[in-house]
């Protein structure tokens, strides 16, 4: 038996696999959505030491780690393309950057939030919330360079160089709590630790932290269909979708 | 209710973060759809010039062999 590896990497048939799995990411996302703000906000208790401004963690905490998760995935995708040269991985990189994004300025926002009326400030220089700005200058970066260069092929090669090497800030994200000496508290979950908060906490952070994953792919899907549209717009298949779509 | 909305005096903080958030998260798929839609719309116009092109065209290739035919005719 062989399977064919590659069957969707070509956009023409990675375009309706893409429309089909749309609508189901939606769906869970809002169901997911619903139950992780119910339980967040009716059913978590208040924290004893910061009362109820603990539940901007809600949101905060899985925005951050989206802001993380996909400048990875991004930058794993820019990679393939620049590798293998397949045109989808280097649209899927594309797709990904405006909601890496926006979660980081969800994460940066959320966090001054939080940090006015519990630390006393909207922001401090310190090594978590810093490497966090320079990850959202990053994705910034990374779109306005792609915007900028007319030719497509070499949009994406350019743009798979920086997201390569933007690539190490992300550990130093993540690890910036232990290397240095921040105000920022340290990560709220880690693999080697029992969790020290509630149980109905922890669930609602982790609802809410899969809610953001499948609304990130839906909306990465949706912007990769207009992606493959307008730069396969010359294709046989294209011409054929638009005058189907017409009629 | 009112205490709800109160969040124990940190209201302001706790609804500021998620109207953003909420914000966002609703303006991001809605951008998407007006792209989708302008793309498709730009697609089927170009499709309309580049037909009503060939159209011409075409109509161009006729009157010059009827032309020709014309000519030789005479």
């Amino acid at each position: 038996m062989s399977i064919n590896w590659f069957k969707y990497s070509s956009p023409v048939s990675f375009y309706p696999l893409a429309g089909r799995l749309l609508p189901w990411f939606a769906g869970v996302t809002l169901v997911l959505l619903a139950i992780g703000l119910y339980l967040g906000f009716f059913v978590a208790p208040t924290d004893y030491q910061q009362g109820e401004a603990y539940r901007i963690m809600f949101v905060h905490v899985p925005a951050a780690w989206m802001s993380m998760f996909i400048y990875l995935v991004m930058a794993a995708y820019a990679g393939l393309g620049l590798i293998f040269n397949t045109r989808l991985s280097s649209m899927m990189a594309t797709a990904l950057a405006p909601t890496g994004a926006m979660f980081t300025f969800v994460a940066l926002w959320t966090g001054a939030l939080w940090g006015k009326p519990m630390w006393g400030a909207w922001w401090v220089w310190d090594a978590r919330l810093t490497s966090e700005l320079i990850l959202l200058f990053l994705y910034l970066g990374f779109m306005s360079l792609q915007a900028a260069i007319d030719d497509p092929r070499r949009a994406a090669r350019a743009g798979a160089v920086l997201a390569l090497v933007g690539a190490v800030n992300v550990p130093i994200i993540y690890f910036s709590v232990k290397w240095w000496n921040t105000l920022h508290q340290g990560a709220s979950i880690s693999f080697d630790k029992a969790p020290s908060m509630a149980a109905t906490m922890l669930v609602s952070m982790l609802i809410m932290s899969v809610a953001f994953w499948t609304y990130t792919i839906a909306v990465a899907l949706q912007r990769v269909r207009c992606e493959i549209l307008e730069r396969e717009r010359h294709s046989d298949w294209v011409i054929a979708l638009v005058q189907e779509k017409q009629t | 209710m009112q205490d709800f909305f109160a969040m124990g005096g940190y209201g302001f903080y706790v609804w500021g973060s998620f109207g953003v958030t909420t914000a966002l998260m609703l303006l991001e798929p809605l951008l998407l759809r007006r792209r989708r839609q302008q793309v498709l719309r730009r697609l089927s116009r170009s499709r309309d010039r580049a037909r009503m092109r060939s159209h011409k065209q075409q109509k161009q290739v006729e009157n010059n062999t009827a032309k020709v035919k014309h000519e030789t005719q005479t």
